[in-house]
């Protein structure tokens, strides 16, 4: 881990934090690299938040070490460390103007006040915000006071900017731009973002890489496409959006290719991974986008069918979303592009099959 | 005039129903009890005093003009120096005091609250006594005092300023804290966190963001203890004796003792337009905006 401090961040070593019974954070360890977009993913209670206050000193960790740019932060209090925090419900000062906001870090620094206007206008300017600096924060719209709560920190040029759930308070139209934008701003500016958010979508989008954080404990840490198509385990995979599962054993490998003995249903195919053997229980899972459903026994390509029974047909835009019943009676979810038009759709009640080919199945340890 | 209510009023905002009847039983307790009367004092505050202490009505501006006397201005003085000094060490207790009460976790905030309001369950009076057999000479701060050897000989603490204002601070404390603590109750602690999270230190988070988000409480704690300290009667009545008096008592001395009451009624006058000048001054001097 050593050798990578040099393009090092944050580093931070079997970190532990423990909220009275609970272990908010249990030895977690990860390395931020310099430069990077880093999301930090869970559900609300996995720990995810509290990692994001040790970052900015808000909380000290119960045991393990936490290192930012090179510096032990041990003991060292949030207005000493060289981060600054864009905060969930943004926590501007609703007695400053927006100027005033901004200027906060820089003149608590100790700067000349020449220096801080011309920076403060600067930072109002990236984020788009000039000529409302004469505003309370009260008089604007909260993608504006999203925006305000960015250059407040960013003013600073910290070496890391920590963001909590940047996006939650926004609405979706506004969420999808911000997500963009965040993202082109993080890549102008080249300082390391941390975001934590519970929005997998979000985390997706915007960074260079995640973890995944449940229950305190790191699961998963890779870029958006390894965590989506190659989930680590049953709770990444579920988190990430894959919601359909089947329980089986191994019953053989041969080379890339597994085959998976399910209950009820027969033999599937998946891509094998690492640590197989015949015999180990797994999961097959699949995405539902990846599903493919026909009144057509034939397999044309598909290298893995079942018979099912759709259960509910929603119409959804551009997509079907279906609920089909497996013969071992599990109940799994199909989306299907709508662009055939209304002949090829499905209704509740009918039979079909659901077919997937094997190259889009993952199998993960249960 | 209904029907352009009618047509003009916008689907999503209905009339809001007011009950203008509602302010006539307090209005009218106001005025009979409260207007009817001052009206009597300020009528009385330009008539004479009569041989044998009545009221005759020969219009005069003597009982205000006599206020001048060195004798009251110096009761005046020590009235307002003891308001204000009681005021500024409620501040200073109350704030921190209102503080912690405010950041404790929320089931220990009533029982905090209740321990402060306590002492309103017992008699004002009955309390002020109390604080007479604290202070007086072989009093209990007294004995305790020389008990732990910090003292040789008996403190004469009773009948003094400093027994006035121990009575006053302790009498109005909780009109500060309770308002500080509503203020500072509402306070968002992620607004501490920004600012410590901006290089702010301690001192500057509390001087830059705390006390500016809480002067509406400050505000109105300072005026709650200031208007009844600078009228204060029984505290230094009971613990000031004859050699504290203040404005309260000279005002009681005039009406029942002196049996003047023309010069009692502009004393309270007086009284009334210092109040009112310093409040509104107050007010304006710490934006009464954010009230």
């Amino acid at each position: 881990m050593d050798e990578a401090s040099t393009d090092a961040s944050i580093v931070m070593r079997e970190v532990t934090k423990r909220h009275g019974d609970t272990l908010a954070v249990d030895r977690l360890s990860l390395t931020i690299r310099k430069g990077e977009f880093f999301a930090i993913l869970g559900p609300s209670g996995s720990g995810k938040t509290t990692t994001l206050r040790l970052l900015a000193g808000f909380e000290q960790p119960d045991a393990g070490e936490i290192i930012i740019e090179g510096q032990p932060m041990q003991g060292v209090p949030p207005n000493r460390r060289p981060v600054n925090l864009v905060f969930q419900n943004y926590a501007l000062f609703p007695h400053m103007t927006v100027a005033q906001n901004v200027a906060f870090g820089l003149e608590m620094k100790g700067l000349q006040a020449a220096e801080i206007g011309p920076r403060v206008a600067e930072a109002l300017e990236m984020v788009r915000l000039a000529g409302k600096q004469d505003r309370l924060p009260s008089q604007l719209s909260g993608g504006e006071q999203q925006r305000v709560a960015l250059a407040r920190a960013l003013v600073n040029h910290p070496a890391v900017l920590l963001l909590d759930e940047p996006l939650g308070a926004l609405d979706k139209q506004l969420r999808l731009e911000m997500e963009v934008e965040l993202k082109a701003l993080q890549e102008r500016v080249g300082i390391t973002f941390v975001c934590v958010t519970h929005d997998q979508e979000e985390a997706l989008t915007m960074s260079d890489r995640l973890a995944v954080m449940h229950h305190g404990r790191l699961l998963q840490v890779g870029t958006p496409e390894e965590i989506y198509t190659a989930p680590a385990s049953a709770f990444v995979a579920s988190f990430i959006g894959v919601s359909n599962s089947l329980p089986g054993r191994v019953q053989a490998i041969e080379g890339q290719r597994a085959t998976v003995a399910v209950e009820g249903i027969g033999l599937v195919h998946a891509p094998a991974c690492t640590g197989l053997r015949a015999g180990t229980p797994v999961l097959v899972t699949i995405r539902p986008e990846r599903l493919h459903l026909s009144r057509d026994p034939a397999t044309d390509g598909y290298q893995n069918q079942i018979a099912v029974r759709v259960a509910k047909a929603i119409y959804s835009g551009n997509e079907m979303h279906y609920l089909v019943t497996l013969p071992n009676n599990l109940t799994w979810k199909a989306r299907v592009p709508n662009a055939d038009g209304t002949a090829k759709r499905f209704h509740a009640g009918e039979s079909a099959y659901l077919k997937w080919r094997t190259t889009e199945a993952v199998l993960l340890p249960e | 005039m209904s029907t352009i209510q009618l047509g003009g009023a916008p689907a999503d905002a209905p009339p809001k129903p007011t009950f203008p009847w509602l302010i006539v039983p307090p209005a009218a307790t106001l005025i009979l009890l409260f207007g009817v009367p001052l009206a009597l004092v300020f009528a009385v505050s330009f008539a004479s005093r009569g041989t044998y202490g009545g009221i005759e009505w020969a219009f005069t501006l003597g009982n205000y003009t006599s206020i001048a006397d060195p004798l009251y201005l110096r009761i005046f003085w020590r009235s307002l120096w003891l308001a204000v000094l009681t005021t500024v060490i409620c501040l200073l207790m109350g704030f921190p005091l209102a503080y912690v009460i405010a950041r404790a976790p929320t089931r220990w905030q009533g029982i905090l609250l209740f321990l402060v309001i306590i002492p309103f369950w017992t008699n004002f009076l009955v309390r002020t006594y109390a604080w007479m057999f604290i202070l007086r000479s072989e009093g209990l701060l007294s004995t305790v005092l020389s008990a732990l050897g910090l003292t040789h000989e008996p403190l004469p603490l009773l009948f003094t300023d400093a027994a006035v204002l121990i009575g006053l601070v302790y009498g109005y404390l909780p009109f500060m804290v309770l308002p500080l603590y509503a203020a500072l109750e509402r306070l968002d602690p992620s607004l501490i966190e920004a600012a410590w999270d901006l290089y702010a230190r301690p001192f500057q988070v509390f001087t830059r963001v705390v006390l500016p988000l809480s002067k509406p409480g400050v505000i109105a704690g300072c005026v709650l203890v200031f208007i009844p300290s600078l009228g204060a009667y029984v505290t230094p009545d009971l613990l000031g004796g004859a050699r504290s008096m203040m404005i309260g008592n000279l005002i009681q001395h005039q009406y029942l003792v002196v049996r003047d009451w023309p010069f009692g009624s502009a004393l309270s006058f007086v009284l009334m337009a210092g109040v009112l000048a310093a409040v509104l001054y107050y007010l304006r001097a710490g934006g009464a905006r954010s009230l």
